[in-house]
């Protein structure tokens, strides 16, 4: 049987203010335990929540972004359920009147195409504290540092069709929230959390299958691995006759497994009712006018630009521009290296591979875009060839030394590119192989030429230590040889 | 000394005929010795009232003094207080001395006023009758000369109790459902709950957030302008305070009452109502006419579904606010826990007493999924007909006046095995409440020597005209001026 | 209105009280009574009326976002229950 998959995505986003979202404590992230909860965040009794500005105008900024209407009177409602990390017993959160309201971003499929993934909506609610289950002779101990940081839970509908859709849409919900700068982003920490509900159905039919919410993806390749997991689980369910379980399941992506997580209220009743601590919050036209003046370049916008700007093509532009940290290093680099499409492919080359190994983000990189900036002006001015850029580039990501020219001279990398001598290096050459050039000259298919020119790069490379211009001995090459 | 008013005590203390701490050793020892009888206080704080008094006579001395400086009062046991126990009635936080102070406490910190001591509540403020504290019951001082245990009202009845009994000469009070007005009147007080939103709630123990609110207690009107003149006003910690100019509550009332609208609400004097008590509510009403108000009669159409909306809203809210007793960071937790559910169970089931859990249980069935639309949406609609009588009456008047409650004092153990019966004790001020408006209780007689409460119910934020009206009735009459035998 | 003794262990359950079997037989009485006293709200005709959560007309007040709270871990743990090394213990969660 040929199945449809719908995907939908919920993306919990911790907004990036310097208070938590009901009491003025800080939000630093890697503080003791509990030196940042204090009577507020512990649910002390008689204690009161009172709203941060700045949640809302982040949730309001991130409205804007996605093209969405915002509620102009939004209300917090307690959800009501027991769990040692949420002191009060119940979660602030909205429900029926949530600040932003329906919305959509458009995301590039890897065939070229756009797809308009719609954003049911998002809301404002409070962080949870944390679990720690290490030993502590058998109990749990709980760090409330994280409970009530401000969160905006976005709601996509079931848009996708596969892990390559829900990949580019949480990548896109990535780069605009990081391009906002409402949120750093930082999936490994949980700022940013996704999880996925999946169902399937027979190809083209309406209704739709029973959905499984999968959670705990903290990379975009777990998510792609554990939609794929969820998948082929779900269709081997189905095509056995079996009926698939609502449930929340929980994905661990070093084992490539998934588990059915029993569910923190059995019942499953929350007892939603309008917090009667908090009065409607109103949002009016200054406020969201003054959200809209500071909303900074957005992924689409940029990606435009970078094509005009820079003259690079779509994919290259898109992918660019879809990280704010990402498109700022590139920008760097193209500004200080002038040559754009070079500078684009270091930067999504050799850099993004050696961030990704290391598991790092852009902004722990060991290199500025400015340096990588000098190096790109050193490929470009034939200073260097690309294997010497290869060290150069070592020697920097390693912090050996932070200067490109003077990387080049002590690694002894400059290109030789004077002719003169070029050309005396390729006469000698030539010279030492009459056979292969004979071999050369009665050839009559230029592209079988031009595979042999390569047998006399290795002699020439030899010949010049390593240090000849490939570009400028092929020149030569040919012109003799031709002559 | 302890007769004295906290208007006359302060001229006391400004005429240096005696200092603070004298006074203040003065209370204690009289409240040590008399409220053996009583338990109306859970806590007493002898040394730092001392240290207090001493810190007020200094102030005093420096020319910084307040009214309030060095003028011994206490809290309800609802309020925290940094550093001393704050109980709220509860075993569940029989052990807990909070680091922080509730805006309440603060200010009469800042005033200089000298707090004595926690009075005694109903368990979480929820009750009528001050038997369902973890730590006794407190008595009625006004049955003990006839030998009768009878109950002090509540939820304040530590506060009315030991103000009628001049233990102190006023107490902090809250109101979630008449807590300040139906014992101000069972025991001969005068009590004041004040608009929604105009006391800062930060740090008084929530029992239902949209209802409660902190009020005043003491033996005159004018002292609960004093009391009102501190607690009042604007506070950031508290979202649901709101940010209006707080008038000097006692400039007004010296203001002559002629013209003044006094409407009595038909369906509050109906029911079970007592006669005798109803005979001295209208005698009372018949004295204001002498000092020039007049009377008619309205109607507040829906006051009988008052309770009903109010018993599903009340134990709703509570059913939430109640959820931080869960024994993890304060408070009770039972021994030996065997894993995280047992704990949760065992700490709720054995540290709160049996109203609280049944208010828990029912707000939890009202919430729940099923019966979400049928009790608490339903309730939040009628909560908005109830308002809209009052926005209605106040058309035509500028006060409403009614008894504070059916009957007098009745005695401890008569109504406590039957929740729906002490619930219709709220008959008449759960209303009030609900929509939000302030609202006193007068001492207006006697029935079989015990006191009986008029209620003066105003518009939002007419606490100045109540004290007026409270204040010029407390110049024609002694009612006030009585005292337990 | 009556409750039924499944519908008082379902919301001792989600309230985390624990009731034994005597108590749920006096509850069965006393939450039947009271549930027939707030019975009488489905007399009233509320059909277009706007639930009321709140008896201020107001809106609410945003907060600056700037740090206004110190570091009083130690304030706070000198009266819980049970710490260790900063943390609140709790037993552990037996799924």
């Amino acid at each position: 049987m040929q199945w449809d998959i719908v995907i939908g995505l919920e993306i919990h986003v911790q907004l990036a203010t310097r208070t938590k979202i009901f009491s003025g404590s800080s939000t630093a992230y890697g503080a003791e335990p509990n030196t940042q909860a204090n009577a507020v965040d512990l649910a002390m009794p008689g204690t009161l929540p009172v709203p941060n500005e700045q949640a809302f105008r982040y949730a309001v900024m991130f409205g804007l972004a996605v093209n969405a209407e915002i509620e102009r009177r939004s209300v917090f409602e307690r959800k009501n359920y027991f769990y040692p990390d949420l002191p009060k017993g119940y979660q602030t959160t909205q429900l029926e009147r949530p600040i932003v309201g329906p919305g959509y971003v458009d995301i590039d499929l890897a065939s070229g195409d756009t797809k308009r993934v719609r954003i049911h909506h998002a809301h404002l609610e409070e962080d949870a504290g944390k679990s720690l289950h290490e030993d502590f002779h058998g109990m749990t101990g709980i760090d409330l540092n994280r409970a009530g940081t401000p969160l905006i839970e976005v709601v996509t509908e079931p848009d996708m069709a596969n892990a390559d859709e829900a990949v580019a849409c949480a990548r896109k919900l990535h780069g605009i929230v990081t391009s906002l700068g409402i949120c750093d982003g930082d999936m490994s920490q949980g700022s940013m959390r996704f999880d996925v509900n999946i169902s399937l159905k027979p190809k083209g039919s309406e209704t739709l299958g029973t959905r499984t919410e999968t959670k705990n993806l903290n990379s975009f390749r777990f998510m792609e691995q554990a939609i794929a997991h969820e998948v082929e689980r779900q269709m081997d369910i189905l095509e056995e006759g079996g009926t698939i379980v609502q449930e929340t399941r929980l994905y661990n992506g070093d084992r490539d497994e998934s588990r059915s997580m029993r569910t923190k209220e059995e019942a499953n009743d929350y007892r939603y009712f309008p917090c009667p601590d908090l009065l409607p919050v109103e949002i009016d036209d200054a406020f969201i006018d003054e959200a809209r003046n500071s909303l900074p370049e957005l992924p689409d916008a940029r990606k435009t630009r970078f094509k005009e700007q820079y003259g690079l093509n779509d994919y290259d532009a898109g992918l660019l521009a879809s990280d704010s940290k990402l498109a700022a290093f590139f920008e760097a680099t193209a500004e200080r290296g002038k040559d754009a499409k070079l500078a684009s492919n270091w930067v999504q080359g050799e850099f993004s591979a050696r961030l990704n190994a290391e598991e790092k983000s852009v902004a722990d990189s060991p290199i500025s875009g400015a340096q990588l900036g000098d190096l790109v002006v050193r490929i470009a001015d034939n200073t260097i060839s690309s294997a010497g850029a290869k060290k150069v580039f070592e020697a920097l990501w390693s912090g050996e030394n932070d200067n490109v020219d003077a990387i080049i001279d002590a690694k002894g990398l400059k290109q030789v590119s004077d002719t003169g001598e070029l050309e005396k290096m390729v006469d000698e050459v030539l010279a030492s192989m009459p056979d292969q050039v004979a071999q050369y000259q009665q050839e009559s298919d230029p592209k079988k030429q031009k595979k042999m020119l390569g047998g006399f790069m290795g002699p020439l490379m030899k010949a010049s230590k390593g240090q000849g211009n490939p570009k400028l001995f092929n020149e030569i090459l040919v012109k003799k040889l031709g002559g | 000394m302890h007769d004295k008013s906290v208007a006359e005590l302060a001229r006391e203390l400004e005429s240096g005929k005696i200092s603070s701490v004298e006074l203040t050793r003065q209370f204690l020892g009289h409240l040590k010795q008399e409220d053996e009888q009583l338990n109306s206080f859970i806590t007493i704080t002898e040394d730092q009232a001392l240290a207090d008094a001493h810190a007020a006579d200094e102030q005093r001395a420096a020319g910084k003094a307040t009214p309030w400086t060095g003028v011994p009062f206490a809290h309800k046991d609802i309020f925290c207080t940094n550093g001393v126990a704050t109980t709220c009635g509860s075993k569940m936080l029989a052990n807990f001395v909070p680091p922080y102070d509730a805006t309440v406490t603060e200010n009469f910190r800042k005033a200089g006023a000298v707090c004595l001591g926690k009075t005694n509540m109903d368990e979480f403020a929820m009750g009528s009758s001050t038997e369902s504290s973890h730590f006794g019951a407190t008595t009625n001082p006004w049955g003990l000369g006839k030998g009768e245990k009878r109950v002090p009202g509540g939820s304040s009845g530590g506060s009315a109790a030991a103000v009628a009994a001049r233990l102190v000469p006023a107490a902090t009070a809250t109101d979630t459902g008449g807590s300040i007005r139906q014992p101000s009147a069972l025991c001969g007080v005068t009590g004041l709950k004040p608009t929604y939103g105009r006391v800062s709630r930060y740090g008084m123990i929530a029992f239902a957030s949209s209802l409660d609110q902190g009020g005043t207690m003491a033996r005159t009107a004018e002292d609960n302008a004093l009391m009102l003149n501190v607690m009042a006003g604007f506070d950031p910690r508290d979202s649901t305070s709101l940010d209006r100019p707080v008038p000097d509550y006692t400039a007004t009332l010296d203001e002559p009452l002629k013209g003044l609208r006094i409407g009595l609400p038909r369906e509050y004097f109906a029911g079970d109502l007592n006669g005798a008590v109803e005979e001295e509510v209208r005698s009372a009403i018949r004295e204001y006419e002498k000092l020039g108000a007049t009377v008619k009669e309205v109607s507040l159409p829906h006051a009988n579904l008052a309770i009903a909306a109010y018993y599903v809203i009340a134990p709703a809210e509570a059913s939430a606010n109640l959820s931080r007793f869960d024994g993890a960071r304060y408070g009770y937790r039972c021994a030996d826990p065997k894993d995280l559910l047992d704990m949760y169970t065992r700490t709720r089931a054995e540290g709160f007493g049996a109203e609280v859990k049944r208010r828990i249980l029912v707000g939890t069935y009202a919430l729940s999924a099923g019966y979400f639309d049928a009790y608490y949406l339903k309730a939040q609609k009628v909560r908005r007909l109830i308002q809209q009588d009052f926005i209605d009456a106040f058309r035509e008047v500028d006060v409403l006046m009614s008894p504070t409650t059916p009957s007098p004092a009745f005695k401890q153990g008569e109504k406590s095995d039957d929740p729906v019966t002490m619930y219709l004790e709220d008959v008449f001020t759960v209303a009030i409440n609900l929509a939000g408006i302030p609202a006193m209780s007068v001492p207006a007689g006697f029935v079989d020597g015990l006191p009986v409460g008029l209620q003066i119910i105003g518009d939002y934020f007419s606490e100045a005209r109540l004290l007026n009206a409270a204040h010029q009735f407390q110049q024609v009459t002694d009612w006030h001026q009585r005292e337990p035998q | 209105m009556t409750i039924s003794r499944e519908d008082i262990e379902k919301v001792a359950v989600l309230a985390r009280i624990r009731v034994d079997e005597a108590q749920v037989s006096a509850l069965e009485k006393d939450l039947g009574n009271i549930l027939d006293l707030v019975d009488q709200l489905s007399a009233a005709d509320t059909d277009a009326v706007e639930p009321m959560a709140h008896p201020l007309n107001a809106v609410q007040r945003l907060r600056p976002d700037e740090v206004t709270e110190t570091n009083q871990r130690e304030a706070f743990q000198a009266i819980a229950p049970a710490t260790e090394n900063g943390l609140y213990l709790v037993p552990r969660v037996i799924e």
